[in-house]
This record gives C-alpha cells, structure tokens and sequence, in this order.
C-alpha cells in the first residue's frame, strides 16, 4: 500500500497491464484503493490491509523471486515514466495547480478538459466556468441535475459545456478525446453522441469536406431534464463563427418538447442545418453525411471498403462494438443478431474505455461464431495499434469458420494511419468498411451464406 | 452567442486521465495539467453540496472581498475592563471555549497567574482552587473582539491594544505583548510575570495611550505591507514591524511622558515580537468583517486553546468546528525537546487566517528554518497556500515572488479537495504550568475541524 500517492485509473490499468505481461508474473493488481479495487484483490486472493481511496494499492503474484523483483523494478520504471510525463506540456509552473480553479488563474487557458472520476467532475468544471472557461466533460455518471445547473451557470457565463460523457470534440483544431484527425473546413458539427460525431466527419474527411469545429453537448443533452441547454448554446456559437458554413446536428431523437425548441432555434439560424436523428426509421449516420456533402455541393464518393471473400460457418450474427452510437445504428440496419457495447457503464466499471483498454472484446471475439461485425475506431487517445491486438484474434476466427466484418471509422491523418489499419485488418482476414452503415449491411447479407 | 474558445489557439487545461493529456500533447496543444488528486475522504457529498449552493461564488466574493478592504489603524491602548464585556473573576482566553478540567498545562499556568495578578488569590494553590471551583467564569476571546496569544488569558485589569477598521467600522483588541521566555502567555505565573504585569498595566499601557493621543492614529495595514517586503511574516517574526512601530510612536512617547520613554522604548525594543499583538488585532477586525455572509465557505478564524484547534467560517455564525490540537514540529530553545512541547496555543493563527504568517513563509528568508530547511522550502510553503485561499491580498506582497499578493482567505471546501492544510507558524509552549517557551516550529491543524464545517455548511 502507498499511502497519499495518487494516478488516474486508465495509467493505472496500463501499468496493471504492463506487469502482467511480463514473464513469471500471473497477476499484477495497480490500483486506487477503492472499495471496488480492494474488493477485486481480495477475490484475487490477496490479504488486504487497511486501506481508504486516496491510497494506491500494489499486490503482484509471481511464479519467483527473480520475478517479482523484476516486477517491482518495472513498477518503479513506470511510476517514475507518469511522473514525468503526467504534468508536462505547456508552461511549468514550480509546482502544478491541484485545482483548475488555481490553473485557470496562473494560466491564461481557453477552455477545460475534465476527465476525473465521475463524483469528483462536478468542482473542476464549476471552477472552468466561475473562471469563464468552456469545459468538455470527458467524465461520466454526473446526476442530472447537477450537469443542468453546470448548463446554467454556463450560460450566464457566456460559456458551454461539453458533456458529461462527452466522447470526443474538435476546437480550433484540437481533438479534445476520442477525436480523429479531420481536416479543416466549413463544416460545424454539434453532437450528443461521440462516435457519431465521428463516424459522420470522417466519412466528410474522405470526401474532401472538413469541420471548423466539433461541438459534443453530451448524451443527456436533448432529453426533457437538461432540455437542449447546450446544444443551443452550440448551434448558436457556430451561427456565429465565420469559419462554419454548414452545420451538422447529430443527436438520438430528442425528448418532444425539446425538438420542438430546437427546431425553433434552427430556424432562427443564418446558417443551413442537417440534422441527422438517430434511431429506428431515421437516416443512417452515412446517409446524414452524404446529405451534409449534397448541401456543400460536394460530389458524395464511393465510401471505401476492402472486402474478402468470406462464408459464415452459422447464422448467428454478433456485434462486438466499442462505439454506442454505432452499435445501435448496427442493430438497427442488421434487425437480428446480438451485439454487445463494450464502452456501456457495465463493462466499464473498474476498467478503460475499450477503445484503450480492449480485453474484454479480445475475449468475446475468441468465442464468436458466425458472422462477427466489428467497429474499430481509430484518433487521438486510443489505442495505437488496434489492427496488431486484434489480427490474432481475426485469424482464429477465421480458422473456426466465422466471418468477420469491421467497421473502420477514422481518417488518414490519424496516428494509428486508416490505410495501415485497414490493410492489417484486410490481411489477417476481415472485409472491412469505412461506413458503419454499408458493413452492417454486409454482414447481414453473409448470414445467407452461412452453410 | 459568441464562444471565445472557437476564436484563436486553443489553450487547454487538462485534469484527470493522462491518456487525454498525452493526446493533447502529442498534438502539440498548449496544455496546463492539473495534478488533481481525490478529496479529503468522506467530503465529497458535502463538496458538491456546497459547491452547488448558487450563493457560494458571490457570498465568498463579498467576504474575502471585507477581508482584504479593511484598513486596520491602531487608535489606542485601554484597560480591558473599561473597553470589553469584561466584569470582575472573568477571564478570556485563546481558541475555542474550554473549561479548567480539560485546559492544558500552559493554559492553566497563565489563569493562575491571571488570577493572582488580579488580586483573586495569594499564591498558585488559592488560585487553582478558585479555578477549579468554577467560581472564574471563562469564555474565548474571539466572542468579544479580541484575540490573545499563546494562552491569550486577558483579565479585566490587562491593557489592550484597540484596533479599528476604518474601511468597515469594526473594533478588534489584543492584549500587549510581555516578552519572551517566562510569561503569563505562554503558562508561567512567577512572581517576576505578575511584575511585569503590574508595570505594563501602571506605566507601559499609560504611556502608550498617551503617546498614541498625541500621533494620532497608527496605519496598521501600511505598516504591515511594509514589514513584509523587510522580512517579516508577521507571526514568527515581528523584527520588522516592531522596528517600524517604534519609528513611529517614539517621539510621542517621550513627548507623552519623559520620565518613563526611556524604560517604554528599552522593554519594546527588548522583544521583537512586541508588534505581534497589535498584528493580531489587525487580523482580528479585518477577518471579523468577513463574518457571516450566509453561504460563505471562508475561514474567519482558526484558534487553539492548547487542547483543541477550533475554526469558524462566515457562512456559519459562531459555531466552532474542532479538532485536537496538534504537537508543533520545530526547533526548541536550551534542552529542551519535543516532550517538553505542549500542543499548539493560542489565536495567533489570526495571522495566517489574514494571509500572513505561514502563508507569507516567502517573505521571511530569515526564519526559513523554522520550516524545515532552505529558502525553496519557504516560497513552496506560500505557493501551496495559493491552492486553498480565494484571492491575493493586494497591499500585502511578497518581494521574492514578484510583488504577488499574499495568498489570503482560507476556503474550506478547497481544503476539502485538495487536502492541503494551512501552513501555521507558531510558538512553543512548555506543557508543564510555569515553564514558558520551549520553542518556535510548524504546525499542521487537525483536518476533521475543515471537514466538519464543510458538512455543515452542506446542511445549511
């Protein structure tokens, strides 16, 4: 047990993984010492001391001492790594604000990033705002009622907030999040859900057409509690900015009083509005960007897709998705099947998002059968090389007889590069599609192949 | 609506998980990280109560706001009797309200002394049993305008310096300071301390009236500002704005009274510490202008009475939210060492409940020791002070930082989150009834006293 020394949990759980792969160590628990963890532990079959949440928790098993002691070293390394990198960028102040109340008042910032456990979400973006600051709220499991006064203490402001639960934004260039590398152009785009923000701006990405800003609003957004606070405030800020032409509206099918006060503002506007509703009956994601390019007078592309040829060994059609927004796009198109969202609170609890952390997907997809339909969502903060972790697992799909579809959402200039992704994807077996829409369809059509 | 962030280059500060940080970096986006950690435990339902409550931002604002207007100016110096709720076998003391059963050692030496020099009782047993017995009624000097060092005891015929707040119209008084090694304030009672006691209260307090009546009133907030920028903080060292009291008192005195300036200005420049006391009421009537603003998280006082370490916030009247007084860590005089050392005394923590003292640790080179080594140590120990305070005053500045403001008006829901402690500076009292002072060091208040009251002010 360290006491008094503290990481976020996504560090955390890279470095649980990172001693757990090592040789000789089976099992490797880094954690905050939350009720959760210590109760994760002690299921692991370690004796816990004492302990309260502000202390950090070690428990490592290994095969030998030689292993442990390479562990432990392998720990200090990557302490030592988090301390260095974990407060660099920009200016060094002598010591780092522990508020964002004190950072906003040593630096002249322009907006807050807030990603800290749930509970705790609430002072740092009340500090962004009381220090006039925009805020996205990467957070989740905020109480409603505390994200609506958030919403009105903004407005007052003069500010917004994005979120909670906000995946992914792009402001004056910067990909707050899960968010790709787009290219700029006329394009503002406000979203209550993060992967359809990004599935529709790549597509544009692919046309040629680029976004001046990516406003997220925060899933909660248009529902009757929080009565489309940001999202006007949203659609508003971006009727003003000369940098957008075109605005994209991207929401699950609002609560009716509030589309009714939405439409009004939208009609307000000087500047044209696509909206793009989610659900049962409405457009699919990719037909809302194509409709976005007819508008621009952009020429809407063939929307690349490598495919291999591919029978199913069954009928059964799985959907193992990291993205919500598209998971339920899939099912929608598919109409049978099941699929499972690795990124819902469930799967979540005690574990990183799957677009950093994707185990727990790794190990559905070593059971699947059938036709297997996957998303992989590439962009800034996740994962570097999804094709490597999963191409394994592809293949032995493969080799069980599953077919296995991906939908590959992401740009060129991504870290994780499209291409590459989608040749690794392609080799080790998979067709693959960068409309989440057009693989669901082929995946559906392949469950007529089954033999 | 317009939004400044979709203009210019995004600047942004990051809390929470690295991953995102790292994304941002790898981006090459101008990024401040936070080194957020989790609140204090148990806090965190009262925090987002309290930090929800709509009347926190302004109430904090329109406190701190008092606290950093007022204008402190010493007008006088007057019996206690004469100027305080004060009748005859009553006694004020420092921190929150204690009876004689739990007082501790030092504590009890100085309502010993305090009754023998008013006459009460003969010698120490006549005087303790008068304690005991209850027939002494005792109460805190922060319920009347006052605030004492040390054990701060003030009886009726003690001499006050009188302190008044011409920005806001309050009053604040403090006794006047003995000297070091075996005083009243820190428990000793010998014959040598009712004494001196006599004298202060037949020559020095007299002299020190009249003097004042003729220079008129003294700008207490211009002297402070002052004493800084010479290497003072105003708690443990008083060099300064002793030398600079006596610059401007010292042909009134003689003026006031020949016969005795000699004797005044040789026992007040003997004690370096003998502006404290007049430093203190200074606090005390500018933190008392910042009391109840309803909503307010802002710290109005944090007291000891060698037995508990209490604080009030405006938001919450009179109420007293304690814990147990802690063991200062320092540097002792001669032999003596920590198992001499009483817990922490006294209302000297006016001075870092004003934005001085430990808070203003930058300023004060010379007594670096005191907080465990070099001068890095003492601009980190202001710097960390910035992190749980609302504003900087703007007279009190620091040199060595650029002419910051003192980092000033503790809020307790920022104690909450980041579990930083005020920084206090402090003497030392020797626990056993008699001793005096066994040495100067740090001392870290009890977390449970901020807690406490964040949990009210969530009930509020």
């Amino acid at each position: 047990m360290r006491a008094g020394l503290y990481h976020d949990s996504v560090s955390l759980m890279r470095i649980s993984q990172a001693l757990s792969s090592r040789p000789g160590v089976t099992v490797a628990v880094v954690a905050m010492a939350t009720e959760l963890n210590l109760g994760l532990a002690r299921e692991a079959g370690f004796e816990i001391a004492e302990a309260g949440p502000t202390d950090l928790l070690v428990a490592i098993r290994a095969e030998s001492e030689a292993a442990m002691k390479d562990a432990g070293e392998e720990l200090d390394r990557q302490f030592a790594a988090l301390a260095r990198g974990g407060q660099s960028g920009g200016p060094r102040a002598e010591s780092a604000p522990r508020t964002t109340r004190s950072a906003a008042r040593a630096w002249d910032a322009t907006l807050a990033l807030v990603s800290v456990p749930g509970r705790h979400a609430f002072a740092e973006a009340m500090d962004a705002i009381d220090a006039g600051l925009s805020v996205m709220i990467f957070s989740d499991n905020m109480p409603v009622e505390l994200e609506v006064l958030l919403k009105d203490r903004a407005k007052e402001r003069g500010v917004l907030v994005m979120g909670p639960d906000c995946g992914t934004a792009v402001v004056g260039g910067a990909g707050l999040g899960f968010a790709n590398v787009l290219r700029p152009g006329p394009v503002g785009v406000v979203a209550a859900s993060g992967t359809g923000a990004q599935q529709v701006t790549c597509l544009l990405d692919h046309a040629g057409a680029g976004v001046s800003h990516v406003l997220g609003v925060g899933g909660r957004d248009l529902s009757a509690a929080v009565g489309g606070r940001s999202t006007l405030v949203a659609l508003s800020a971006l009727d003003a900015d000369p940098a957008t032409e075109l605005i994209v509206l991207i929401s699950k099918p609002p609560a009716p009083e509030v589309a009714d006060i939405v439409r009004q503002a939208v009609e307000r506007l000087g500047t044209p509005v696509v909206t793009a509703l989610l659900g049962a009956g409405q457009d699919d994601l990719t037909t809302a960007a194509e409709k976005a390019l007819r508008d621009l007078g952009v020429t809407v592309p063939e929307w690349p897709s490598w495919t291999v040829p591919q029978q199913a060994g069954s009928a059964d059609l799985c959907g193992l998705y990291s993205g919500g927004t598209l998971c339920a796009e899939a099912r929608i198109i598919a109409g049978t099947g099941s699929f499972i969202d690795f990124g819902d609170d469930q799967y979540t609890v005690g574990r990183a998002h799957p677009m950093i952390d994707p185990t727990m997907r790794l190990e559905a997809l070593g059971r699947a059968s059938g036709v297997v339909l996957l998303d992989v969502v590439l962009g800034n903060a996740a994962e570097p090389d999804p094709a490597d972790r999963l191409a394994p697992a592809i293949r032995e799909a493969r080799e069980r007889g599953a077919a296995v579809v991906v939908a590959l959402v992401g740009t060129e200039s991504d870290p994780q590069g499209l291409r590459r992704q989608a040749d690794a994807l392609v080799a080790a077996g998979a067709s693959v599609f960068t409309s989440n829409a057009a693989a669901a369809r082929h995946a559906t059509s392949l469950i007529g192949s089954a033999q | 609506m317009t939004l400044s962030m979709l203009d210019g280059e995004p600047r942004v500060i990051s809390a929470g998980a690295a991953v995102l940080a790292e994304a941002l970096d790898q981006q090459a986006v101008p990024r401040l990280g936070v080194d957020w950690r989790p609140p204090l435990p148990g806090t965190s339902e009262a925090l987002l109560k309290v930090l929800a409550d709509p009347r926190r931002e302004r109430a904090n604002e329109l406190a701190v706001g008092r606290l950093l207007s007022a204008r402190p100016q010493l007008v006088g110096v007057r019996p206690a009797g004469e100027v305080l709720d004060l009748p005859p076998r009553t006694f004020f003391h420092a921190g929150p309200p204690i009876d004689w059963e739990r007082a501790s050692g030092p504590m009890r030496g100085a309502l010993i002394g305090a009754a023998i020099f008013e006459g009460l009782a003969a010698d120490a047993e006549e005087a303790e049993r008068l304690l005991v017995s209850g027939s002494v009624m005792l109460d805190s000097c922060h319920h009347h305008r006052t605030v004492g060092p040390m054990a701060g005891v003030v009886s009726p015929s003690m001499w006050m310096f009188e302190v008044l707040d011409v920005e806001h119209g309050g009053t604040a008084y403090c006794s006047l300071n003995e000297g070091l090694g075996k005083v009243l304030r820190y428990g000793a009672y010998g014959p040598e301390v009712v004494e001196r006691l006599r004298w202060m209260g037949d020559v020095l307090g007299p002299v020190l009236a009249g003097a004042l009546a003729l220079s008129g009133p003294i700008d207490l907030r211009s002297l402070i500002a002052q004493a800084l920028q010479m290497g003072d903080e105003l708690h443990n060292r008083n060099r300064a704005a002793t030398s600079l009291l006596v610059r401007e008192i010292a042909p009134a005195i003689v003026e006031a009274s020949p016969e005795h300036a000699a004797a005044v200005l040789r026992f007040i420049n003997g004690n370096d510490h003998f502006f404290l006391n007049a430093g203190m009421a200074a606090g005390k009537v500018s933190a008392d202008a910042a009391r109840d603003v309803p909503g307010s998280s802002l710290v109005v006082a944090m007291a000891r009475n060698g037995t508990d370490f209490g604080i009030q916030v405006s938001g919450l009247g009179n109420r007293w939210f304690t814990g147990p007084a802690g063991v200062p860590d320092g540097l002792y005089l001669g032999a003596y060492g920590p198992d001499d050392a009483n817990p922490d005394i006294g209302d000297s923590t006016i001075t870092e409940t004003s934005g001085l003292g430990g808070f203003a640790m930058a300023a004060a080179p010379a007594i670096v020791r005191f907080v465990g080594g070099d001068v890095s140590d003492a601009i980190a120990a202001t710097r960390s002070m910035y992190e749980i305070t609302l504003a900087e005053h703007p007279a009190y500045q620091i040199p060595g930082l650029g002419f910051r403001g003192t980092p000033t008006g503790i809020d307790v829901a920022l104690i909450a989150r980041t579990g930083q402690l005020p920084i206090v500076n402090t003497g030392i009292a020797g626990r056993v009834a008699g001793t005096g002072q066994v040495g100067a060091g740090l001392v870290s208040p009890p977390a449970e006293a901020f807690t406490a009251a964040l949990a009210a002010l969530a009930e509020k």
